[in-house]
């Protein structure tokens, strides 16, 4: 049994051992030298810094990981800061290497520190209270009472007193003391806290490891199938299987948008919400599910999120044959707030090929300065404003193109019309632009994070942890008992703690009252000498 | 649903009510410090005695009950029921009464606004702003029915007024419906925790910048220089005690800041996909944690006790100010609602 100092252990500071200068010139020396600055407080508290100002560029700078769109903004608008920045890691700042060196040099820092506690508490939950000092009158909290009880019996009922209250507790009848101790939950609660928060990481790990986030775009009437080729874009972590999709399928049959009318707020959204006929998997029945912006659709550890939303105009163009060469619903990217939505068709089956651009506007204005534009964001008024192009699309370069935007370097432009819905434009050459109509489309985000489970678990265990450490107090109290006059036994109590502003006089106070009255003839001397 | 205009309408007034009621508090909690008579600083700096260190943990178990005694003592009120008021003790009496009434009326704004709307009144910054202005002046209140905490009042109303006065100038949205990433239950869970948090916060700085300036007092006059504090200082608790309450105040808040990044983390997992995006509202809470944190630790690491800890608390607080207006003006994210 170890023996143990009246505060030693008490308080959850933990030792702070000056690193100094590394022993010996051997590289054991340096070793120790290096792992000892590392695992100190002052370290942790310098990467704890660094961490915040770290993640600060990742507020200030577009980040590739929220919105790619943007940083190829910035890189197209200041080319030069923009590259520099870019070789700095200010982009991906949450997934660069000097960000994850500081926060890897900070988990080992605190495993470091908290794994030799951890053994060290272990132990103390396990060692007896310590011996109860010679002269309790010289502690922070301190007693004096005169029983009428022997002194054995004093010891029994003090023991029994501090037991009932849930005290770890130690008799040592020859010497005439009790000794006990309470409040380790503060300890376990800290070091609780501080694993926890490793394996909240390792959850993390776990999630972007073997999960994956894919995105889709779904007009009113079509499907997604839940396949990869079906995504827009698609993120697998590394160890992604991706015949592990889950197989099922959805068609879109509604999207409902709301929104504000009148007011400050005009425009401003209101209600989305997404019918769709679902089927969990090929041959299983279809049922119908709504999905709302907080209101994923859940499929196994899959979810489908309700994104975003826009319109998708109908245009039927006529060829001057009066074959039809393109019949569809086109996908316009909102550009503010009001759906002024870009659009781009392209009909490779003409000759000359046949390209459009150009806008649809849920409620359409023109104004000389604006142009075209949308007033409010529902289609109250919708209108298309489209300008035509005919020669190459240049489809068949090989080099990969954007659906939405037309390479107009090998085309002409042929002419430039508004529609609105039903009305049609005869170009030129006889070919026949229809604008048949809009739908609406609805994106979407089909997402798997295996992980997730385990980090809410280690996040809420060290919640509980972090509770614990900082309202638990550690505190002893020691009771010293010795024969005053004839069947009077004197009776010491004294407490102790080191947990920042508090204070165990309370208890003492309750246990001193339990055991005898206070002395008379002591009252005055409070304090011996 | 509609929004019940008469009710917003009404909720306006008793916020513009309520702020004239916090100046007026204002102004009687200025009298109150001023004709406070003070402590004797030199008595705080000197090497304590063992026997006073007793006398002074043994008062830290009732807490800053020992404040009002001290100043009670000190100021000659206890002495006997007969004698006048002390200086400063019915100015400050009047302004702990104004502003009940001024957090009544603003309560009452908060909940008609809720009303207007049926919903709880914290969509957009501003109805954000006034409910933790609610908060804040309520917690002070309740901490003032139990200790005397006049000394504070007046670094409690300012915060307050200064939110009240962002919230119906620049941050001022009309009562309206909820955007649809709003429509949930944890808005009222994860809001809700924020603005406790804000209140904390708030007082927890008030009290660290107050223990600045206290402690320096006490150090320049224990080497016998002057300092522009000093008058302020006079009228305040010891600094050690300013300290303890200020760490107090986050040690209770940073479970709770925890527990509002991680309800914040679980609402995203299931409005957008993923339960950490590092959104720039996400980013600067995450900063304003790790200050936080390093506070905690700097308090048990040598070296960075007392004034640095201090700092560290305070610009822990900026990161929080910053995050709170800041973030929704300066970047766009996905936290961006109600106009601004």
């Amino acid at each position: 049994m170890t023996e143990r100092t009246v505060d030693d252990g008490l308080s959850t500071v933990p030792q702070e051992v000056d690193a100094g200068a590394p022993a010996g010139f051997g590289v054991r020396g340096w070793l120790r030298w290096a792992w000892r600055t590392l695992t100190s407080m002052r370290t942790a508290l310098v990467l704890l810094f660094l961490l915040a100002i770290a993640s600060v560029p990742g507020s200030v700078f577009p980040q590739r990981g929220t919105d790619p769109a943007k940083v190829a903004a910035y890189l197209a608008d200041d080319p030069v800061k923009g590259q520099i920045l870019d070789r700095l890691g200010m982009f991906d700042v949450f997934a660069s290497p000097w960000f994850a060196a500081i926060y890897l040099l900070l988990f080992i820092s605190l495993a470091g520190c908290v794994i030799p506690r951890s053994v060290q508490h272990w132990r103390a939950m396990r060692a007896r209270p310590p011996a109860a000092p010679r002269n309790l009158s010289r502690l922070p909290e301190h007693r004096e009472v005169v029983s009428d009880d022997t002194p054995d019996d004093v010891l029994d009922a003090a023991a029994e007193h501090l037991r009932s209250r849930r005290w770890r507790v130690d008799v040592d009848r020859e010497q005439g003391w009790v000794a006990a101790e309470k409040g380790y939950s503060r300890e376990t609660g800290n070091l609780v806290f501080h694993l926890a928060l490793v394996v909240m990481l390792v959850g993390v790990a776990l999630g972007s490891y073997g999960g994956f986030r894919g995105n889709v775009v779904v007009r009113e009437g079509s499907s997604f199938a839940n396949t990869l080729a079906q995504f827009d874009s698609f993120a697998p972590g590394r160890g992604f299987d991706e015949s592990s999709l889950a197989p099922f399928s959805f068609t879109l049959d509604r999207f409902t948008a709301e929104f504000q009318r009148g007011g400050m707020q005009n425009g401003a959204a209101r209600e989305f919400s997404a019918d769709v006929t679902f089927v969990p998997e090929p041959g299983a029945a279809p049922e119908t599910r709504t999905i709302e912006v907080n209101e994923p659709l859940v499929v196994g550890g899959e979810k489908v999120f309700l994104v975003g939303h826009g319109y998708a105009p109908t245009f039927r163009i006529t060829d001057k044959a009066g074959d039809v060469v393109f019949k569809d619903s086109v996908v316009c990217l909102p550009q503010d707030g009001n759906f002024t939505s870009s659009c781009v068709v392209k009909v490779p089956d003409t000759t000359p090929q046949l390209g459009l651009t150009g806008f649809f506007l849920p409620t359409a204005a023109v104004d000389d300065i604006r142009g075209p534009h949308s007033t409010f964001p529902a289609a109250d008024d919708p209108a298309v404003f489209m300008s035509a192009w005919e020669g190459d699309l240049g489809l068949d370069s090989g080099a990969p193109q954007s659906v939405f935007k037309l390479e107009t370097e090998n085309m002409t432009r042929v002419g430039i019309e508004a529609m609105r819905p039903g009305e049609s434009w005869t170009l030129p050459d006889g070919t026949v632009v229809a604008f048949e109509g809009y739908v609406r489309f609805a994106s979407f985000a089909v997402a798997k994070d295996p992980g997730k489970e385990l980090a809410l678990a280690a996040v809420v265990i060290s919640m509980a942890g972090l509770a614990l450490s900082l309202l638990v107090r550690r505190r002893r109290v020691w009771v010293r008992v010795s024969a005053a006059a004839a069947a009077s036994t004197l009776v010491d109590v004294a407490g102790l703690t080191r947990s920042e502003h508090t204070t165990v006089a309370d208890e003492v106070d309750e246990l001193a009252s339990a055991l005898g009255e206070p002395a008379a003839s002591t009252a005055d001397q409070e304090e011996p000498a | 649903m509609s929004t019940n205009e008469t009710l917003a309408q009404l909720s306006n007034q008793l916020v513009y009510a309520s702020m004239v009621a916090y100046a007026v508090s204002t102004v009687s909690f200025a009298a109150s410090l001023a004709a406070t008579k003070g402590r004797d600083l030199t008595q705080a700096a000197a090497p304590v005695s063992r026997r006073s260190a007793k006398a002074a943990e043994k008062a830290e178990a009732e807490g800053s009950v020992l404040v009002a005694t001290r100043i009670e003592t000190e100021t000659g009120i206890g002495d006997g029921g007969s004698e006048p008021l002390a200086p400063g003790r019915r100015a400050g009496n009047i302004a702990i009464s104004v502003m009940w009434l001024a957090t009544i009326l603003l309560g009452a704004g908060v909940l008609f606004r809720g009303l207007s709307v049926m919903r709880a009144p914290w969509g957009n910054m501003y109805e954000f702003s006034i409910t933790t202005a609610f908060a804040i002046s309520l917690t002070y209140l309740i901490i003032a029915l139990r200790r005397d905490v006049r000394w504070l009042g007046i670094f409690v109303v300012i915060p307050v007024l200064l939110s009240l006065g962002l919230a119906v100038t620049v941050l001022y949205t009309e009562a309206a419906q909820l955007v649809p990433a709003l429509k949930s239950y944890w808005l009222v869970i994860h809001v809700a925790i924020a603005i406790i948090c804000g209140a904390s916060f708030c007082v927890a700085a008030a009290l660290s910048s107050l223990y600045l300036i206290s402690e320096k007092a006490e150090r320049r006059t224990a080497e016998g220089r002057s300092y522009w504090g000093t008058g302020l200082a006079k009228r305040l608790p010891e600094s050690t005690k300013l300290d303890g309450m200020s760490y107090r105040t986050i040690a209770f808040m940073f479970p709770l800041w925890t527990f509002a990044i991680v309800a914040g983390a679980i609402w995203a997992e299931n409005a957008w996909g993923r339960y950490w995006g590092w959104d720039p509202k996400e980013t600067w809470a995450f900063i304003t944690w790790v200050g936080y944190a390093a506070y905690l630790h700097a308090r048990s690491t040598a070296g960075w006790k007392g004034r640095k800890a201090a700092y560290i608390s305070l610009v822990a607080f900026a990161c929080f100010v910053f995050n709170y207006f800041g973030v929704n003006i300066f970047f766009s994210g996905l936290h961006s609602y109600g106009g601004v």
